[in-house]
């Protein structure tokens, strides 16, 4: 574990949305996270848990009306919540990048790859025009798209799918910044060009001391990159645990669940999923107990009524929070042998297939 | 069993070898290229272009083209009630009521039309543009404001507000491109703007924003570029109306008021009064008139065809 200061801590963060005549929504609700240089960490979660708002509101790239973030997210140290728009633009792109799911709609389809790559150089950089080529050349080279010079004057529809998220990863890493979000990167790619993606962001952003915020839903990225994992339900953070921990003995009955419904290659066949019941629209607020509850095999009547809080897990050292009054015990995963083949079917799946043909 | 593997092997580094090489001549095909180069292969397209070029040649070497002097009168004496000169050699449409030879003066008319067609639509998308850029780039109070005042001459009927415009200017023929652009400036202003609201949500304005872009690079190296084809398409179509609205006008007498210069709207006013005796003397100006709108009007669609996204390959 690195134990140099972290480059990213989020503490206690809120969004709401609030739009006139309508109840405000609360997106993501006190969030606290931070991350270490070098380090990975996995906000986990189906669609609509919060998580690519919490990314988007620590990139201060919410719109400004109708939108309320609370709580602090430093980097390096600063302050950026309530930061001028200047500042947060100068940060943007130089100290904090991110990448994002789709890398077709990512590209601005009138423009030159190079165009796109040397203007992130110029805004930020002090390189005049020739030097900004010669540094995307490089750019794409690093992140191997082979050819780069001749590439840089083709346009983003010329290239294939896993071909844009690397340009678009050369533009994020084109000023070495300090912090990265990867938000669901590989979702549109399909399973080879994945590994391949998931493999560039190991080499270029751990290896050069970046801390990493890999947002996703899949699991198998999560056990192939992540050192600490936070799993997301309905806006708050119902456990936190490092990778390993997670997938051996998830806690959490979501995590659980999650877990469960992975296809693992040590299934028998015709073994069926077990999926998560019910679906994520049936919650209830946090207010009224845990949001998880309608859909949980272990609820109690005591699930209801309060907030659950996020706490260190009793059943583990300090590393482990949970948010929930009833966990799986280590015992009803499966005596140990359950959890950990899930783990190694995700593992084993994507470690596969990530050092599997290379480029 | 290692060569298999080998071989195997080299032939998947092949494989992924050309699937990386571009084939020549395919480097840096831009938006507008690709769209040219779909063009060209449209027919309908292509009809509409050499109508265009055609009207556009015709214009630009009229005194060349044209036989005879436009406003020179000739057969005078045999002009009389109720009968005037049809085709004859010198004269292969006939002359009008005046004694003017007709084709020389359509030729000459073209002039006059495709000039104040393609002026007053520059003009007019000029000033649409930037009202169109100001309201979307800014959003909130400004665009408000922008799109109220947009609304206000657009809820005026556009030939009403012509009329208005070319008798506040007086009649000359500056005031009639002028009154013409008035009423294609919030077409333009509305389409613009729309455009660029629904393309500063996109990802690659988000992503850009993501990269700490300024935000007027944004919206000008971004958000603009992938917003005006649908303002070339409208301006395309809306040299047709300009044409067509400039004939009007000149038919209701607010056109250019200097006899030097014949134009197409003019010629038709004037014949009316001789449709039954000489109907020709209409015909010929209208299917003038109806034919650049229809070749501008094809060109305009298939370039919405043509820089239509959804239609790439």
């Amino acid at each position: 574990m690195p134990t140099s200061a972290p480059v990213l801590e989020v503490e206690d963060l809120a969004v709401t949305f609030s739009r006139k005549g309508e109840t405000p929504t609360r997106a993501v609700d006190g969030v606290s996270f931070s991350v270490a240089p070098g380090e990975t960490i996995g906000l986990v979660g189906e669609s609509g848990c919060g998580k690519s708002v919490t990314s988007l509101a620590v990139m201060g790239l919410l719109p400004p009306r109708g939108v309320r973030v609370s709580g602090s997210v430093r980097l390096d140290g600063q302050e950026l919540i309530g930061a001028s728009d200047r500042m947060l633009r100068r940060l943007r792109g130089a100290d904090m990048a991110m990448v994002f799911q789709d890398p077709l709609s990512s590209l601005n389809p009138t423009l030159a790859i190079g165009t796109q790559v040397t203007e992130v150089l110029l805004e930020h950089r002090d390189l005049d025009r020739k030097q900004a080529s010669a540094e995307a050349v490089d750019l794409l080279d690093r992140v191997g798209i082979p050819d780069p010079g001749r590439r840089l004057k083709e346009y983003p529809h010329q290239l294939s799918g896993g071909m844009r998220q690397r340009a678009l990863i050369a533009m994020a890493l084109a000023c070495s910044p300090r912090l990265l979000i990867a938000d669901e990167p590989t979702t549109a790619l399909d399973v080879t060009i994945q590994a391949q993606i998931l493999e560039l962001l190991r080499e270029l952003v751990v290896g050069s001391g970046t801390a990493l915020v890999m947002i996703t839903h899949d699991l198998g990225v999560v056990a192939g990159l992540c050192d600490r994992v936070h799993v997301m339900y309905a806006g708050k953070i119902i456990e936190s645990a490092e990778r390993h921990e997670l997938f051996a003995r998830p806690r959490h009955p979501y995590t659980g669940g999650l877990l469960h419904s992975v296809p693992r290659l040590d299934a028998g066949r015709g073994a069926r999923l077990t999926p998560i019941r019910g679906s994520a629209r049936d919650t209830i607020p946090w207010s009224q107990g845990c949001a998880f509850a309608p859909r949980c095999d272990n609820a109690e009547d005591d699930c209801l009524g309060d907030t659950v809080p996020l706490e260190v897990d009793p059943a583990y050292g300090t590393d482990r929070e949970l948010r929930c009054r009833h966990p799986l015990q280590p015992a009803r995963v499966g005596a140990g042998t359950s959890g950990a083949g899930v783990a190694r079917a995700a593992t084993g799946g994507s470690g596969a297939t990530a050092s599997g043909p290379g480029r | 069993m290692t060569s298999l593997g080998e071989r195997k092997r080299d032939r998947i580094d092949m494989l992924a070898a050309q699937a990386g090489a571009v084939p020549t001549g395919e480097v840096g095909l831009s938006l507008t290229r690709s769209a040219f180069r779909r063009l060209r292969r449209d027919p309908v397209a292509i009809i509409g272009a050499v109508i265009v070029v055609v009207f556009l040649v015709v214009a630009a070497f009229a005194p060349l083209l044209a036989p005879k002097d436009p406003i020179a009168q000739y057969l005078l004496s045999e002009i009389r009630p109720g009968s005037i000169p049809g085709a004859r050699e010198g004269f292969p449409l006939g002359v009008d009521n005046l004694g003017r030879d007709l084709l020389s003066r359509l030729i000459h008319g073209s002039r006059q039309s495709l000039l104040i067609g393609v002026v007053s639509t520059v003009l007019g998308v000029a000033a649409g543009m930037t009202l169109g850029i100001l309201a979307g780039a800014f959003g909130g109070w400004v665009d408000t404001v922008v799109m109220r005042f947009v609304d206000i001459l657009l809820s005026i009927p556009s030939l009403l507000m012509a009329i208005t415009v070319s008798v506040l200017l007086g009649q000359n023929q500056w005031a009639l491109m002028i009154a013409i652009a008035v009423t294609q400036v919030p077409i333009f202003a509305r389409l613009l703007r729309g455009s660029m609201l629904a393309q500063r949500g996109s990802d690659y304005a988000v992503a850009a924003r993501a990269l700490g872009v300024r935000p007027a690079r944004i919206v000008f190296g971004h958000v603009l570029p992938n917003s005006v084809s649908p303002v070339i398409v409208q301006a395309t179509l809306s040299l047709a109306t300009a044409i067509i609205e400039a004939a009007a006008l000149s038919f209701l007498g607010l056109g250019d008021p200097d006899i030097a210069r014949p134009e197409w709207g003019a010629m038709l006013a004037s014949a009316q009064a001789y449709l039954s005796i000489r109907p020709w003397l209409a015909v010929w100006p209208a299917v003038c008139i109806i034919v650049v709108a229809l070749g501008f009007t094809l060109l305009g669609e298939r370039l919405r065809e043509a820089l239509d996204p959804k239609f790439r390959r």
